[in-house]
């Protein structure tokens, strides 16, 4: 493979103290990316620095350390709307992940405006943080699910879509990138199609937050939702990006402290948005930590990784496509960098276990996806890249699976 | 690589590949299904239990090698066992997979082939799916 891109892996890992050596872990070649990333130093650091010098509750204090913490944490939401160029940071809303903020807004959003009879569309490729919410709110509502289905090679049809809008659906809910599939959805054209209904639109971007360029004014989502943790930024720490009108029009999801203006026994005044969706003391340090895997990402730059990362899925592809008896889902050649694969009769199961003992690490089963599962016809073992993967990686993996082939009797020891 | 060995048994393929009691009974007949929602695994067990006694049993499902071998091997161990029997089996096997016995394991048949399981915590749950849904099964025998 010729190397035209300007980014050296092994250089970003040194960045990485999971893949220095470790006296009581053995190094592996992480291929479960679309499951977490790994964190770098700096994230590590930045929230480690917050909780042992800065730690104080935000907007309460009446003291240095909570002004301090309120401003990283305000920082945070204004480098999150810089990083997705939402037009205000108040349009940015602090939640524990994709799934909490996909859930506020089928609660807030869905219980306010969906009413019975009315329409939400979901494609055959959700993940269950993008497809529970929504069957709940159908089932809560008196409202009708509308199944998007997948192609064979399994994309999205957009005169499918078509065919599907009418003037009662409310709502289309897509992945950005199948967490399965690896398919990168049109999710700009889906929105137009969306909107020209009088509907609105919610990209699910978890799976691309870390890997593309992301413009919620290009793609004129109306929300969008990613968790920091896939992003190289801490666990506990998601955003759910919404048009300022909505969280203007749309309900508190949690109530308590830090969302209200005024409280009287006879008289309640909600703060405004943000605030009035981030009941409680929020996840401050994994804001400031996801703060510092923004920086991150760009600091290498989104298309130098989108090119880097395309670059080596097209490696992968060959690979993987040279493994005997290998089934590959998915749509070919332009995808994402995530890779679900059978091997012959062996279950995903057992092809994770072997890959473990070599080294290799990737994740096998349904991917929180049954009804796509379902769809290619049960569990599926599954690769996915981050910045820090490199052509030796992939190779690794596919040393592996010959010995899965070996061992399970497909090919000759 | 002595540990897939151990986990991969020659014992452990052969039931894969050649399951024993599958297939489905006629009523009357206890059926329970045991589901691992996180990796579909699947087994429907149907067993017959008469004077307290399990007469016959059988399994059908899908999933990796390690949850039907297992299956496999608990009907051929079951079958004919008093129900006090099988549940004084299930705790054995439940130990056995996290590597909680002690002592000889020799008694146990095939089924001691799933030693091997406690080197991968995250297979335990392949190697119990059958008989977790047997110990429920078991719980509508009387």
């Amino acid at each position: 493979m010729t190397a035209t891109y300007r980014l050296n892996a092994g250089e970003i890992r040194k960045q990485f103290p999971f893949f220095q050596p470790h006296p009581e872990m053995r190094s592996v070649v992480y291929l479960d990316n679309a499951a977490t990333t790994q964190k770098p130093y700096a994230v590590i650091e930045a929230v480690s620095n917050f909780w042992a010098h800065h730690n104080a509750n935000v907007h309460r204090g009446g003291h240095g350390a909570g002004a301090r913490a309120s401003e990283m944490y305000e920082a945070a939401r204004t480098r999150v709307a810089q990083f997705l160029n939402a037009p205000e940071p108040a349009e940015i809303v602090f939640t524990r992940g994709t799934t909490e903020a996909i859930n506020l807004v089928a609660s807030s959003w869905g219980e306010t405006f969906v009413q019975t009879g009315d329409e939400i569309i979901v494609t055959e490729m959700e993940h269950h943080a993008n497809l529970l919410p929504w069957m709940r709110l159908a089932e809560k509502r008196g409202a009708r699910l509308k199944v998007w289905r997948i192609t064979d090679d399994g994309r999205l049809n957009l005169a499918d879509l078509d065919r599907l809008l009418t003037k009662r659906t409310r709502l289309v809910a897509v992945s950005h990138v199948s967490n399965v599939l690896g398919t990168v959805n049109p999710v700009v054209e889906i929105c137009q199609r969306a909107h020209a209904a009088g509907a609105l639109c919610l990209v699910d971007a978890a799976q691309s937050v870390a890997h593309m360029p992301l413009d919620v004014q290009a793609i004129d989502c109306d929300f969008l939702a990613f968790s920091g943790h896939k992003a190289y930024g801490p666990t506990g720490i998601g955003v759910l990006y919404a048009k300022r009108a909505w969280l203007e029009a749309m309900p508190p999801y949690h109530v308590g402290g830090g969302m209200v203006q005024t409280v009287r026994w006879e008289r309640l005044v909600w703060a405004e948005p943000p605030a009035k969706f981030e009941a409680g003391t929020p996840p401050i340090g994994e804001a400031i930590g996801l703060h510092a895997a923004l920086d991150f990402i760009d600091g290498i730059g989104r298309d130098t990784i989108e090119q880097y990362e395309h670059e080596l899925t097209q490696y992968a592809l060959r690979r993987l496509q040279e493994v005997p008896d290998l089934r590959l889902y998915g749509p070919l050649p332009d995808r994402a960098g995530i890779f679900a694969f059978t091997l012959g009769e062996i279950h995903p199961h057992d092809i994770a276990t072997v890959l473990d003992t070599h080294e290799v690490a990737i994740r096998s089963g349904l991917h929180c996806a049954h009804p796509l599962g379902e769809r290619l016809g049960g569990a599926t073992a599954r690769a996915s890249l981050a910045i820090y993967n490199d052509t030796h990686h992939i190779d690794a993996l596919i040393d592996a699976l010959h010995a899965v082939r070996r061992l399970f009797g497909l090919a000759r020891t | 690589m002595t540990t897939l060995n151990e986990l991969y048994q020659e014992i452990i393929l052969d039931h894969y590949r050649h399951p024993r009691g599958r297939g489905e009974l006629e009523p009357p007949k206890i059926t329970q299904e045991g589901f691992n929602p996180s990796c579909g695994d699947e087994i429907i067990l149907d067993l017959r239990v008469q004077d307290g006694r399990v007469q016959e049993i059988r399994f059908r499902g899908r999933g990796c090698s390690i949850s039907q071998a297992s299956a496999s091997m608990l009907t051929e161990a079951v079958q004919g066992k008093t129900v006090e029997q099988a549940r004084a089996l299930i705790q054995q096997v439940l130990a056995l997979v996290k590597g909680e016995t002690e002592g000889d394991i020799e008694a146990l048949g095939d089924i001691a082939a799933l030693a091997g399981v406690r080197y991968f915590p995250v297979r335990v749950k392949c190697a119990t799916l059958a008989w977790h849904a047997l110990d429920e099964a078991l719980k509508h025998a009387e």
